[in-house]
């Protein structure tokens, strides 16, 4: 069953009133339409009562808000200290090769897993104690 | 029936938690979900009558309830790692279930808060600051005199904001008291909102924690009635690592770029938009239940050692044998922690240093590892305590790499605000660079107009002088601690590794 279309003015309504609607506003459009394009940076400043610049300048402040959707699957591999401490960073390479074109293979700055890395997030699905095997399967099959 | 007890903390999860406890249930044991002990090597970690299993996989089932599995650690509150611990902040880890209101009631909880509730505002402040509490997040400023200076703000309106921002790389301490004990947090919030006269409490939660972020949604409509009239809802950060900063947090809750502020004022007295704000960390206000019960803060300030008062959840991580949460009186040794408990490295080889404090923190050679876990002693060597995250690298470790990611971790994610953080990480990378390449003289310097500078090229010692230079510069400079504290990681590098700066 496909979901419904993805609705902005419902997201709109369903956070009017709140304090500081800002950041849940553009996550729920993050999630609703994979990206926060300039339209709905449009329509949600006419909404809050800001300007276009005010809502582009946060949405291009936080790495979580993207321009433009990206359908790839997404495999997010924590490159963060204790990650390289536990050799993250030789298998960087051959996880690259495993995405190619195919996965957005992107890095994290830390999942909290940090005496168990390297570890990965796969959506709200985490892996911990990756060896390069490991981390190629996951690549592959995301 | 058997009864199966298995976190379901997001490292249990990762390594595998949830297959475990299906095979069990299907086995016909009744599975509990618990928060982790935190014995990180050993998840998924079984306990079944207070024996403990582990780190087990699905085929261990079988031989688990047979008595044949050889996974076994015998009593888990006796193992070494565990009973070596004084848990306050953890006492319920591994023992409740984290959303289970009757297990929290069972263990103490609620006591701090309704003795807190039945004493005036001004009295719950005096004893936080008698119980010597300092800030979990970092900086260590006394939590009751921040308390204090909320109270005494004029208006009517003010808020408790709790940082759960935990973007350090090494920490884990929050995403586990949050993922294990949300109601503890909550409390904590209560009490504070209590004493300072707060109506709403935030709780700022980084997006990296999607199962912190669930469970403390969850606990929040559970004890909302416990709390009331406090409200307290949860805001999810955006990836931002510097919004773990104060006052780019409150910007960032208000719905802005999380750009620092600069401080004066204090958000004690111009917070989030623009009232008296409390803003502590998740483990600061988790720690204040367990003061406020009876005789709470005279325990709590007989532990530890000169100002450094109460317990520590120190967070072992990185390339460490024995990894995962370990909470104890302040004035341990470092030695102890990496060697005695945490078994040496994984990968068997030696340890080459150990980064206390997350990413902004300082790298600890072995010959340093008899500092005791000291506010003022880490101060005293150029290093800091920070969150508590402890990493172990081993000798495979390029020191000089590490230095330069610090410098190119600060650039990436500096929020653009002050000029030595903003210019000064990408110069710190840039000249890192230079060291470590030997490469030739900076084209644009040679340029004509280029007046100041010199017209010979620089050597490497001159090099080396112009980046601590640059550090001297961020850290004295800088707005907030991301840009002031990039140097320590940097030059203590430096310092202790120079061959590895060699070209």
């Amino acid at each position: 069953m496909a979901a419904a279309k993805p609705d902005l003015s419902q997201i709109l309504v369903a956070h009017a009133g709140r304090e500081g609607p800002l950041l849940p506003i553009l996550h729920d459009v993050q999630t609703a339409f994979g990206c926060v394009s300039a339209q709905a940076e449009a329509q949600i400043a006419h909404a809050l009562n800001l300007s276009r610049a005010e809502v582009h300048g946060v949405v291009s402040f936080y790495h979580d808000f993207t321009a433009a959707p990206d359908p790839r699957p997404l495999v997010q591999l924590c490159r963060a200290e204790a990650c390289q401490a536990r050799g993250v960073e030789a298998m960087v390479g051959a996880a690259q090769a495993a995405a190619g074109d195919r996965v957005n293979l992107t890095a994290v700055y830390c999942l909290g897993l940090c005496s168990q890395g390297p570890a990965a997030r796969i959506g709200d699905t985490l892996h911990a104690r990756l060896d390069e095997a490991a981390l190629i399967a996951l690549v592959e099959r995301a | 029936m058997t009864v199966v007890r298995i976190s379901d903390d997001a490292l249990a999860l990762a390594c595998g938690a949830d297959s475990v406890a299906h095979a069990f249930a299907a086995a016909g044991c009744e599975v509990q979900r618990v928060s982790s002990w935190g014995m990180h090597w050993l998840e998924p970690l079984v306990e079944i009558d207070g024996l403990g299993f582990g780190p087990v996989i699905p085929d261990d089932v079988a031989g688990i309830l047979d008595g044949s599995s050889g996974k076994a650690i015998g009593q888990i509150a006796d193992h070494p790692f565990i009973a070596g611990q004084q848990r306050l902040t953890f006492a319920r880890a591994g023992l409740t279930r984290p959303l289970s209101l009757d297990d929290y009631a069972a263990t103490g909880g609620w006591a701090g808060l309704t003795r807190a509730r039945a004493m005036a505002p001004a009295d719950v402040v005096d004893e936080v600051i008698a119980s010597g509490l300092r800030g979990r997040g970092g900086a260590g400023f006394p939590a009751g005199i921040k308390w204090r200076t909320v109270a005494s703000a004029p208006g009517t309106r003010k808020y408790i904001v709790c940082n759960a921002d935990e973007g350090d790389s090494g920490t884990f301490a929050d995403r586990m008291l949050m993922e294990g004990d949300p109601f503890q947090l909550i409390e904590g919030m209560a009490i504070a909102a209590h004493a300072v006269g707060a109506q709403a409490g935030y709780i700022y939660v980084r997006s990296e924690y999607p199962h912190a972020i669930a469970k403390l949604n969850l606990a929040l409509g559970f004890a909302q009635d416990v709390i009331a009239p406090l409200r307290i809802e949860v805001r999810v950060g955006a990836g931002a690592y510097v919004c773990g900063e104060e006052t780019s947090l409150l910007n960032s809750i208000e719905g802005k770029r999380g750009e620092v502020r600069a401080k004066p004022p204090l958000p004690a007295l111009e917070g989030l938009f623009g009232l008296p704000t409390v803003v502590n960390n998740v483990l600061t206000l988790a720690a204040v239940p367990h003061i406020m019960i009876e005789g709470g803060a005279s325990l709590y300030d007989s532990l530890g050692i000169d100002r450094s008062k109460g317990t520590m959840p120190i967070q072992l991580a990185g390339n460490i044998r024995y990894g995962g949460l370990y909470e104890t009186a302040f004035g341990i040794t470092l030695h102890q922690l990496i060697h005695d408990i945490g078994g040496g490295t994984a990968s068997g080889r030696p340890v080459k240093a150990a980064q206390v404090g997350g990413p902004l923190g300082a790298y600890i050679p072995p010959a340093r590892f008899d500092l005791p876990f000291d506010y003022e002693a880490y101060a005293g060597a150029d290093a800091l305590i920070g969150h508590g995250g402890i990493t172990v690298f081993d000798d495979s470790a390029d020191m000089g790499a590490m230095a330069r990611f610090a410098m190119e971790f600060c650039a990436v994610e500096s929020c653009g605000k002050c000029t030595p953080c903003r210019i000064g990480s990408t110069r710190g990378v840039e000249l890192i660079d230079r060291i470590r390449s030997g490469a030739a003289a900076d084209p644009v310097a040679g340029l004509p107009q280029m007046h100041n500078a010199p017209k010979q090229p620089r050597s490497r010692d001159e090099d080396i002088a112009l980046l601590e230079d640059l550090c001297d510069t961020m850290k004295f400079g800088s707005l907030c601690a991301l840009g002031g504290f990039t140097p320590y990681p940097v030059l203590s590098a430096l310092k202790h590794w120079p061959e590895d700066f060699a070209t």
